[in-house]
């Protein structure tokens, strides 16, 4: 089943995508965090601002990804995190997280980026280290908003990140609970 | 003696490192050091690694339309939003300068105005765009300003405008690209973004380079 995403997912980068150069992306991110700090000048306040701005655009992402990818609905929470990392992720970053430490019941696991081209040449000033800034933070926005749009409410936040030091880039994705489909107010 | 002077003095350096993360009382610190060791080997990472990397062109309109609404809410006008854009782009031009130059491995460096664009022209828009910037003009009513033109800019491309802000030109993020490479070669000028749709190309935008005095002046001498 892993293998039948990896190949969707390089057969969508392959033909489906139209591709840019990676470079611009790592620095306009980088522009944008940049001018994050200068604005708010407090890293936590930074991380919820990547995390909001990631959230958005989470919410029109999805569409994007089901309308190029076609696929269906997933079957349980394990489905949907080999389908978010071969498919999701390729189409976009053309990168392949790995998905590790699925918890027990299912509800819980980890994306693990070995490469990650938001941060790419990217260097933390020490105040930043300290205040606990993660970089990255708009992917956590982005998971959690696309996740919301197709009924499922989860938390999504950076464990370990290289920029800080630590041995690898983990994203630790928890479901909290299936949504409820809602007629909108006024439908039958 | 010398040896036991500095032997001491290498020990105050020492102990100074070793009280530092106490002084701030903050008990992440000494992983702040750790991770100062980690992540110095960034200046040893190769500088080609991503060269031919790349992503999609939707990651980067999304994240550029987050980046505009960002930049819209805490502005007041489209010539604010503008600046800002363009303080943006500023930002990657000088880091994609340095890159694009030592890529190019052209040991000769741009001294004369007309090379300089050249190089914009092809090089940069071709690294930043995939594609060669589509016209380079001088203009014929002031001598102080050039233009280049792309039919298709990438960065407008999935920017819907509103009527009341029509004025408003999302170019204002490739001019602040542009502007902080002039400045970075030593050509200072102002740069600013216009839209000048032709038949078949409704979205075309020319970057508008109007460099200062002082190069003219400088041009004029190397004549």
């Amino acid at each position: 089943m892993t293998k039948q995403y990896k190949t969707l997912g390089d057969d969508i980068w392959k033909n489906k995508v139209e591709k840019i150069n990676a470079e611009l992306f790592t620095l306009t991110y980088g522009s944008i965090v940049a001018q994050l700090v200068k604005d708010y000048e407090d890293f936590t306040e930074v991380n919820k601002q990547l995390e909001k701005m990631g959230y958005n655009i989470g919410t029109r992402l999805i569409e994007d990804f089901l309308a190029r990818s076609g696929v269906g609905r997933c079957q349980d929470f394990r489905e949907t995190a080999e389908m978010v990392s071969k498919v999701g992720f390729k189409m976009f970053l053309n990168i392949t997280p790995a998905v590790t430490n699925i918890s027990a019941d299912g509800r819980e696991f980890s994306l693990v980026l070995d490469e990650n081209p938001l941060a790419e040449c990217v260097e933390l000033p020490d105040q930043a280290l300290v205040d606990e800034l993660w970089y990255s933070n708009i992917l956590c926005g982005v998971l959690r908003g696309s996740l919301e749009m197709v009924q499922m409410q989860v938390d999504a936040f950076f464990v370990t990140d290289t920029l800080r030091g630590d041995d690898m880039t983990e994203i630790r994705v928890k479901l909290i609970r299936y949504l409820e489909e809602e007629v909108p107010a006024g439908e039958d | 003696m010398s040896s036991s002077a500095s032997a001491t003095s290498r020990l105050s350096v020492m102990s100074m490192a070793a009280s530092l993360p106490s002084v701030g009382g903050y008990s992440s610190a000494p992983s702040s050091i750790y991770a100062k060791r980690n992540t110095t080997n960034i200046l040893e990472r190769h500088l080609n690694k991503t060269r031919g990397a790349e992503v999609s062109v939707n990651a980067f309109a999304f994240l550029f339309s987050e980046m505009l609404q960002y930049t819209q809410k805490r502005v007041n006008g489209i010539q604010d939003l503008e600046r800002k854009l363009n303080e943006l782009g500023y930002r990657v031009g000088i880091r994609a300068l340095d890159l694009l130059v030592w890529r190019e491995k052209n040991s000769k460096r741009e001294t004369r105005v007309l090379g300089m664009l050249y190089f914009i022209h092809t090089t940069v828009w071709k690294a930043m765009f995939g594609k060669q910037a589509d016209s380079l003009e001088k203009s014929t009513e002031n001598e102080d300003e050039y233009m280049i033109s792309d039919n298709d800019p990438m960065v407008s491309k999935f920017i819907s405008i509103p009527k009341d802000v029509s004025q408003l030109n999302c170019g204002a993020f490739m001019a602040g690209i542009v502007e902080a490479i002039m400045d970075g070669c030593q050509f200072p000028s102002r740069v600013t973004a216009h839209t000048v749709p032709i038949d078949g190309f409704p979205l075309r935008t020319t970057i508008l380079i109007k460099l200062d005095r002082e190069v003219l002046e400088r041009e004029e001498q190397l004549k």
